[in-house]
């Protein structure tokens, strides 16, 4: 941690003390104090965008008025919407998204090897203390990493990445605080869901939702970006996860090195902070599964046991990360996927697909019956390559909005991967604890 | 403001939690903004977007915009021509995009009471209100005054072009 932060933070601490969204914002304003409701302009210090609301919408605005990039330093583009492409259209906007990454000659291009919002962690880019925007809506993902992170739309970026800075009004922040061991099978997809039955699609209100407690102490870092991802669902414009041991062996593990490590601003909400908090108990979560069409339809799993999916889907930044294959695969190992049932497995990168191929974890699925799709947002983004009409699906993915992952008549029910798992292993939707008991 | 407290704007009623997919559906999302317009809200009301006239307004229950940071939900009915959408909460980062685009949104917690094909006059003084043909009088949330310049001038793309302009004269002189 630099000294001049630490006096900072300090100071602020004096008075009524600052919360993780405050400090991450007063670093980013260069403020010494920030208070809730304060509309500052900040600077950027990532800008994440994809094919889609990347280049093709950015370029013809950015020439327009006749800007250039602020810091091409500062800039990862992600091809992962609509790659692999499936029509021309989809070929055409993604030769303009390589013509245009040429042309600007940017150093971060990660293309068709996985999901913006887990290879941006993967390669480094997240730091704790950051603030960070993404050309998506998962964007608060970056929270996992202590760091503040939020989507916003094509034109919204145009302003980053001409002028390097947005502002921000200093959001007041919910605090989740879950103490308790989960149950076996029980994961952070099942908190998430939890806390958006609870507080609806839009309770976060624009404002931070943190998560704390020795819950989410224990989570690892896919497992507690599956909870800052979702943060979206619950309408919060961040979902934060102070930094901590954990983060700072992820950084490491994925090559960041130990001066940079250090460097970085390992904030906390002060004890004297203000913020609403909420409290749960771990140890008595079931799984949740969300009915369609809204991720805030849910309810404990017992109440779907009626439920008979015909694809089983595992895909997305959500729920397709190493983590959750592995959760998949240890219900299906050795088991073979009930008939009727149609598996699919979209791992969320390709090196989290490499590594459970190591593992022995694609085989394991690929054994039970899965099929095994690209590396990419696939039918989660509904793009393309969607449902079938009258599908019933059980999806480990994030949104299961009418007409998004197909037709109409689609109904997506939203789970974890193990739950998906489960489910797809018995033909109707299933509790995972049973499973694996 | 281009629109007068004086003009009168047709109302078409939605329900809540309207999302960025039903607005801009994905199928059509590699289109352009034309395109993705002719099919918004479809899911909810297959009549929207061929009916809708310039200078209607667009109104719904709470959590209008959720789910995608895809602008092109906002942008569809810029392109409709909406004047404005009424509605008793939005998602933070539709609201963020509607402005951005040069959309009106009137944060109005009575909004539902407003029926399908009233007409309401729109008066954006300080504090907002909607205004109907019976007299009805609600009032809305204080849009900031740096929103409404963007809405004024039409968007952010037209702030940026403005700026860049000052800027580029402060450097010449």
């Amino acid at each position: 941690m630099s000294t001049s932060t630490e006096l900072r933070v300090d100071r602020s601490a004096q008075a009524l003390g600052s919360t993780l969204a405050q400090k991450l914002i007063a670093r980013a304003a260069a403020q010494s104090h920030v208070n809730v409701g304060d509309v500052l302009t900040c600077q950027v210090d990532l800008a994440m965008f994809h094919d889609s609301s990347g280049p093709r919408r950015l370029k013809p605005m950015l020439d327009d008025i006749g800007a250039q990039i602020w810091d091409r330093n500062k800039v990862v583009l992600v091809l992962d919407h609509y790659v692999p492409a499936r029509d021309a259209d989809a070929e055409k906007i993604i030769r303009i998204t390589r013509d245009v990454a040429k042309e600007w000659q940017l150093p971060h291009v990660i293309d068709s090897e996985g999901i913006c919002h887990v290879v941006l962690p993967e390669r480094g880019h997240l730091r704790p203390g950051h603030f960070c925007v993404g050309g998506d809506s998962h964007s608060p993902t970056g929270g996992a990493f202590g760091t503040y992170m939020f989507g916003i739309g094509a034109t919204e970026m145009l302003g980053v990445v001409a002028t390097g800075e947005i502002w921000v009004q200093v959001p007041q922040t919910l605090r989740m605080v879950w103490q308790g061991a989960l149950q076996k099978g029980v994961c952070a997809k099942d908190m998430m869901l939890h806390m958006i039955g609870k507080f609806g699609m839009n309770g976060g209100n624009y404002q931070a939702v943190e998560f704390a407690g020795d819950t989410v102490r224990g989570l690892s870092m896919q497992e507690r970006m599956t909870l800052s991802n979702m943060s979206a669902e619950m309408g919060a414009q961040v979902g934060l996860i102070a930094a901590d041991s954990t983060t700072r062996e992820y950084l490491k593990s994925v090559g960041v090195s130990p001066a940079d490590i250090e460097q970085c601003d390992y904030f906390e909400t002060d004890d004297t902070a203000e913020c609403q908090r909420f409290d749960f108990d771990a140890s008595q979560l079931s799984p949740q599964v969300a009915a369609p069409h809204s991720p805030e339809n849910t309810k404990a799993v017992a109440e779907f046991a009626h439920i008979k999916p015909s694809v089983a889907y595992i895909g997305a930044c959500t729920g397709a990360k190493l983590v959750d294959l592995r959760a998949a695969a240890e219900v299906l190992k050795g088991r073979k996927v009930a008939p009727g049932v149609q598996l699919m497995v979209a791992p969320a990168s390709a090196r989290d697909q490499a590594q459970a191929q190591r593992e022995g974890v694609m085989q394991i699925l690929t054994d039970a019956g899965a099929s095994v799709l690209p590396n990419a947002c696939g039918a989660c983004a509904g793009y393309g390559g969607t449902f079938e009409e009258g599908a019933t699906v059980i999806s480990s993915t994030a949104r299961n909005f009418q007409g998004r992952m197909g037709p109409a008549s689609v109904q997506v029910y939203l789970a974890s991967p193990a739950t998906v798992a489960a489910s797809a292993l018995t033909g109707h939707i299933s509790d995972v604890r049973e499973v694996l008991a | 403001m281009t629109q007068g407290a004086a003009e009168f704007h047709k109302v078409w009623r939605v329900g809540a939690n309207i999302d960025t997919d039903a607005l801009a559906p994905g199928a059509y999302m590699k289109h352009g903004i034309e395109v993705i317009a002719a099919h918004c809200l479809e899911v909810h009301r297959p009549d929207f977007a061929a009916g809708v006239k310039p200078g209607d307004v667009l109104v719904a229950g709470p959590n209008f915009g959720i789910g995608s940071s895809r602008e092109q939900a906002a942008g569809a009915l810029k392109q409709l021509g909406i004047s404005a959408v009424v509605a008793p909460s939005y998602s933070g980062l539709f609201f963020r995009n509607a402005f951005n685009l040069g959309l009106l949104l009137l944060t109005c917690p009575e909004a539902e009471t407003l029926q399908e094909n009233a007409r309401v006059q729109l008066d954006l003084k300080d504090i907002p209100v909607v205004k109907t043909a019976q007299g009805q009088i609600l009032t809305c949330h204080s849009v900031p005054s740096f929103l409404m310049d963007m809405v004024s001038a039409g968007g952010l793309v037209n702030v940026l072009k403005q700026r860049m302009a000052a800027n580029a004269v402060s450097t010449l002189s």
